[in-house]
């Protein structure tokens, strides 16, 4: 069944064509991996699925129901969570009340707490509770992003560039909490980070100036010419 | 003692002092006093959009004007009585301050400043131009007849204290209750980071409407109390002036603190009375303590203090 799907989706900034003419399937249950050069329109087709953008023309669809005019919190209430490329926490805000912010939209308020703690436990940032989020270091912000989405209990998960700036280790516990996410929610995950993407992603999509150019399996786009010639270089 | 008991215990002793000190005052400070608790209570209504929400009104006489002249004109020509006078004031502050939310709304930073500061400007020359009711700059004294309210003669100095005390006891409350529901954290959020909170799944518009309406609508019962205690209802209440006051409070005390409004009410006020006690000069006096707060307590007195020594200050 499919969870997602755009028609024709198109983003003009001032004459320039960010995104032209995206037609995008997303089946729920799968993890989907955007990739593309920098600059290729990954952040602006997401940004026209969640709602922060107005797309030029073209159509979004969210489970059967036609979003394209709905306002990003509507959106975002019909369960589509977005965590942000540049970290985007309540840095003066604790991290408990970052996420509780995030659970109390929609989770009767005696079980926010619970949610909270099981989101933090699940990224690892249980015992960081009470701090101001602004104390954490890059990588735990990135977690605590993360665990603000997914505390939401999405029907789609839209994670932008997660890994980006995190260490080693802790690109390692990202997988295996995404390897744990799968089960309950569709996932979409603008990456640049390839072993991320070949390990995690179910399917490929490659963007290359604003179009859609591959869509297929890792492999299939791992040996991919024209991916290999637009995105990992030619040679 | 646990955090929240702390909380209600701080707050409420506050407001213990404040009843019992208006048996040991001289009239002189008992007047003062009673004015301040007033004045504070703009202040808390100002500290609501601009401490908490993050936005920077400069149009808040606006709100102050419209509960002073909804019960002061009413009193004046429809022969109203406190009571409903009173409730006048309050509707027609919230109506006001609607009515400039779904306008000012549509902008934000120093847009939604200027547009703020454009409308409070138009209500200040609104009450000139009907200058054959308000009596404009001049301004007209409500009789002391007319300011008895429920049996209480209010221009009595112990009725006038007691009636600043609830007042200044409800708004308080108001204010402290209000920032600990999920709706005021949701407000302090948006302050914040009103994109991130959008992407929550927030209606953010909703939220800084109805803070606005609140904040508007507690500014306007200031308003309103001031006219009916002080039986005085003039135009300078609306000049820009009365913007720039609950500012200057807010930021003295503690902005984004229940009780930065009453501190830094209290301390202005008293800073401008004693200084002009001293010279005739008191406003260079109030100006160089006010640079010196700024560069040593930017957070205001109350910000300061919870920065430093009580982390659990709301």
């Amino acid at each position: 069944m499919t969870l997602l799907s755009t028609r024709g989706l198109t983003k003009t900034f001032a004459g320039l064509q960010a995104v032209t003419n995206v037609d995008f399937d997303l089946p729920k249950g799968e993890v989907r991996a955007l990739i593309g050069p920098n600059g290729a329109g990954k952040t602006t087709l997401v940004g026209m699925i969640c709602g922060r953008l107005a797309p030029t023309s073209g159509t979004v669809t969210f489970e059967d129901r036609v979003i394209t005019d709905l306002p990003a919190h509507k959106r975002v209430q019909l369960g589509i969570a977005y965590t942000f490329q540049i970290t985007s926490v309540f840095p003066r805000l604790s991290v408990r009340e970052n996420v509780a912010l995030a659970a109390r939209r929609h989770i009767p308020k005696p079980d926010v707490q619970a949610a909270v703690d099981s989101a933090l436990e699940r990224v690892g940032l249980k015992n960081r509770i009470d701090e101001d989020a602004g104390n954490l270091s890059y990588g735990h912000q990135r977690l605590l992003e993360i665990a603000m989405g997914f505390v939401q209990q999405p029907r789609l998960l839209i994670l932008d560039e997660p890994t980006q700036g995190l260490a080693d280790s802790e690109i390692e516990s990202f997988k295996a909490l995404i390897n744990d996410l799968r089960k309950v929610t569709t996932i979409l995950l603008i990456e640049h980070n390839m072993s991320v993407v070949m390990e995690l992603a179910d399917r490929v999509t490659v963007l290359n100036f604003g179009e859609l150019l591959a869509e297929g399996t890792p492999q299939q786009i791992h040996e991919n010419a024209e991916v290999q010639a637009a995105y990992l270089g030619k040679g | 003692m646990s955090e929240t008991g702390r909380i209600i215990g701080l707050h409420l002793g506050l407001l213990a002092l404040l009843f019992a000190l208006q048996f040991v005052l001289p009239a002189y400070h008992h007047g003062n006093l009673a004015r301040i608790m007033v004045l504070a209570s703009y202040a808390i209504g100002y500290n609501i959009l601009f401490g908490y929400t993050g936005l920077l009104s400069l149009g808040h006489a606006l709100f102050f004007a419209a509960g002073m002249y909804g019960l002061s004109l009413t009193i004046q020509h429809a022969g109203f009585t406190a009571a409903p006078a009173l409730l006048t004031g309050l509707i027609v502050g919230a109506a006001v301050s609607a009515a400039l939310a779904l306008l000012a709304l549509r902008t934000a930073g120093v847009a939604f400043m200027i547009v703020t500061l454009m409308f409070a400007q138009a209500g200040y020359l609104t009450i000139l131009y009907f200058a054959e009711y308000t009596r404009g700059d001049e301004g007209f004294v409500i009789q002391a007849a007319q300011r008895v309210l429920w049996g209480f003669d209010l221009s009595q100095p112990t009725n006038r204290y007691f009636a600043a005390f609830i007042l200044f006891a409800t708004c308080l409350l108001v204010s402290l209750t209000l920032v600990r529901t999920p709706f005021g954290r949701t407000l302090i959020a948006i302050r914040e980071n009103e994109e991130r909170v959008r992407m929550l799944g927030y209606n953010t518009f909703a939220h800084k409407l109805a803070a606005m309406i609140i904040s508007g609508t507690i500014s306007a019962s200031a308003g309103a109390a001031y006219g009916l205690l002080f039986g005085y209802a003039g135009a300078s209440f609306a000049s820009v002036q009365y913007s720039i006051f609950p500012l200057l409070w807010v930021l003295l005390g503690g902005a984004g603190t229940v009780l930065g409004p009453f501190v830094g009410t209290l301390f202005m006020f008293y800073l401008i009375d004693l200084s002009s006690g001293i010279t005739t000069a008191y406003m260079l006096i109030a100006g160089v303590t006010l640079v010196v707060l700024t560069l040593f307590a930017p957070q205001g007195l109350v910000g300061e203090l919870r920065r430093r020594v009580w982390r659990w200050l709301p």
